[in-house]
């Protein structure tokens, strides 16, 4: 995540004051994108993405990503949506062969 | 994240060996399953997704026991089976469900209820102390169930929040009648709808905030109510605080918490909550429609599908030989009533009807129990089908849908006589 960006998530969750602490145990797996799918965590917690798996192929994660730009308004730029959809597909995804 | 993987990969050895010829014979693994937070499977319906279970974990909100956690922001958690024993869900244990992070701590004394819209004849504005001395108080029992509920059983698995059995409940709501509320500013003869708006709002300016409607008939039936209180007590904030609308029958969509707008409207409510979520196929279920949303190939969900679920038994838990099986649950649908439950011990060949509790309203859990008596060792099979009033009877094979609504397969708990 950028500075920017996390500073965003970190002001809006102040002033609503419903972030719950245990929030933040929530870890992604460290692998490549992982930076750039943590701008979901602007508007939801990072448990989302583990709850949804592993069962989304490729078309299913590219569909979620797209809807929240889409249908909810995330700010996330186009350029990044394949890195983050590739970081759902290899860590969140459904596994080859399933 | 190693201890994920090797989570994962036991999980689909025992998913195997379940499955297998030695299905009966599995009841260690099976125990294994109901030591898992939530586990659907160790309640003999499908299982949840590997990394729902994995991630889902107990946790107390403020004011709440400690619940299923799906989600932290926004919070959706689900109430554990052991609520779900008594008719009434206790408020403390009650599920929680949001679809946008921003919930205020609603002031009672900066809260009011304002009416409007292009089929009202007058724009009115209530305080809670005026509401409760202008109309007279209703009170209903029903039961409020997530639209999703069990969603994490649908196989293929769909996206979403992967509910459990637990986003339900069933409480006392009192509050006052819609329609005595819409009377009083006048409800125009164009009126096809009430848009209802709460407090909590999106996270961003651009997320659409959580506005639902109800058809205009649905709003003036005398029990859809605005209700303050939930089993005698203020609703709890997580549960909508200080008003939320009830509409008894249909799914908890349409139960807008932290209630502030109502409008009476002339045109249908197209908004993304209204014409791109919560939609159903067109026909794929018996539920009445939603006339002024239907689009070409969907249409609003509207009530919730005859449903029960046993309570009492766990997938492999072992019964001493010679002492009874106590079989105990509850059964629900969208507001004709249950008219019976019926057990099968046989695998579904044959069914005789259980003992219905006592009637709390048609729009409540009925109870039901039956005590069986074991005589010989080995493993037994116990199904439990509800029937409403209308003749509605639950589904032996899931009806797949793309957002994962109205799950209703009948349950199928194994159980070991030893």
């Amino acid at each position: 995540m950028k500075p920017a960006r996390m500073l965003i998530a970190t002001a809006f969750m102040a002033a609503t004051g419903i972030a719950l602490a245990q929030e933040s145990k929530v870890q992604l797996k460290d692998a490549p994108g992982r930076d750039k799918a943590m701008q979901c965590v602007a508007c939801h917690s990072a448990d989302y993405i583990p709850m949804n798996s592993r069962f989304l192929d490729r078309a299913g994660w590219n569909a979620e990503v797209n809807k929240m730009i889409n249908a909810f308004g995330a700010p996330i730029a186009k350029e990044d949506v394949p890195a983050i959809v590739e970081y759902l597909v290899q860590n969140y995804g459904k596994p080859a062969g399933d | 994240m190693k201890q994920h993987d090797r989570t994962d990969s036991s999980r689909r050895r025992l998913m195997a060996a379940l499955g297998g010829a030695g299905a009966l014979a599995a009841f260690g693994p099976a125990r294994v399953f109901a030591a898992q937070i939530g586990s659907t499977g160790a309640l003999g319906l499908a299982e949840l997704p590997d990394g729902t279970l994995a991630e889902q974990l107990l946790y107390a909100l403020p004011g709440k026991v400690p619940l299923i956690k799906k989600t932290y922001r926004p919070p959706n958690f689900e109430t554990p089976i052991q609520y779900l024993r008594s008719v009434i869900t206790p408020n403390n244990a009650f599920f929680v469900r949001y679809h946008l992070a921003g919930i205020p701590v609603v002031k009672l004394a900066e809260w009011k209820l304002n009416i409007g819209g292009d089929s009202a004849e007058r724009q009115i504005s209530f305080t809670l102390a005026e509401l409760r001395k202008t109309f007279k108080p209703a009170e209903i029992t029903a039961v409020c169930q997530c639209s999703g509920n069990r969603r994490g059983l649908f196989e293929p698995h769909v996206a979403g929040v992967e509910w459990g059995v637990g986003a339900m409940g069933n409480a006392v709501w009192r509050g006052i009648r819609l329609k005595d509320l819409l009377s009083h500013a006048g409800v125009k003869s164009g009126a096809v709808e009430a848009v209802l708006n709460g407090a909590d709002h999106p996270p961003l300016e651009k997320t659409p905030d959580f506005v639902k409607s109800v058809p205009i008939e649905v709003a003036l039936d005398e029990n859809t109510l605005i209700a303050f209180e939930m089993n005698g007590r203020p609703l709890p904030h997580w549960n909508g605080f200080p008003a939320r609308l009830i509409v008894p029958g249909w799914t908890g969509t349409y139960w807008v918490k932290h209630l502030t707008n109502i409008n009476l409207v002339s045109k249908p409510e197209a908004n993304f909550w209204m014409s791109a979520a919560y939609r159903i196929p067109r026909g794929m279920f018996k539920t009445p429609s939603f006339k002024t949303q239907v689009a070409s190939a969907n249409e609003p969900i509207t009530t919730m599908v005859v449903n029960s679920l046993i309570t009492s038994l766990r997938a492999g838990e072992q019964v001493r030989a010679g002492k009874p099986v106590e079989i105990k649950g509850i059964a629900w649908d969208s507001g004709s009533g249950i008219d019976r439950v019926e057990i099968s011990l046989d695998g579904g060949g044959t069914w005789r009807p259980s003992r219905l509790g006592r009637d709390h309203g048609r729009f409540s859990f009925r109870e039901f129990s039956m005590s069986v008596p074991t005589r010989e060792k080995g493993a037994l099979v116990v199904m439990a089908r509800a029937v409403a009033r209308s003749g509605e009877m639950q589904v032996e094979k899931l009806i797949h849908n793309p957002a994962g609504y109205h799950h209703n397969v009948i349950q199928r708990l194994f159980v070991e006589v030893v």
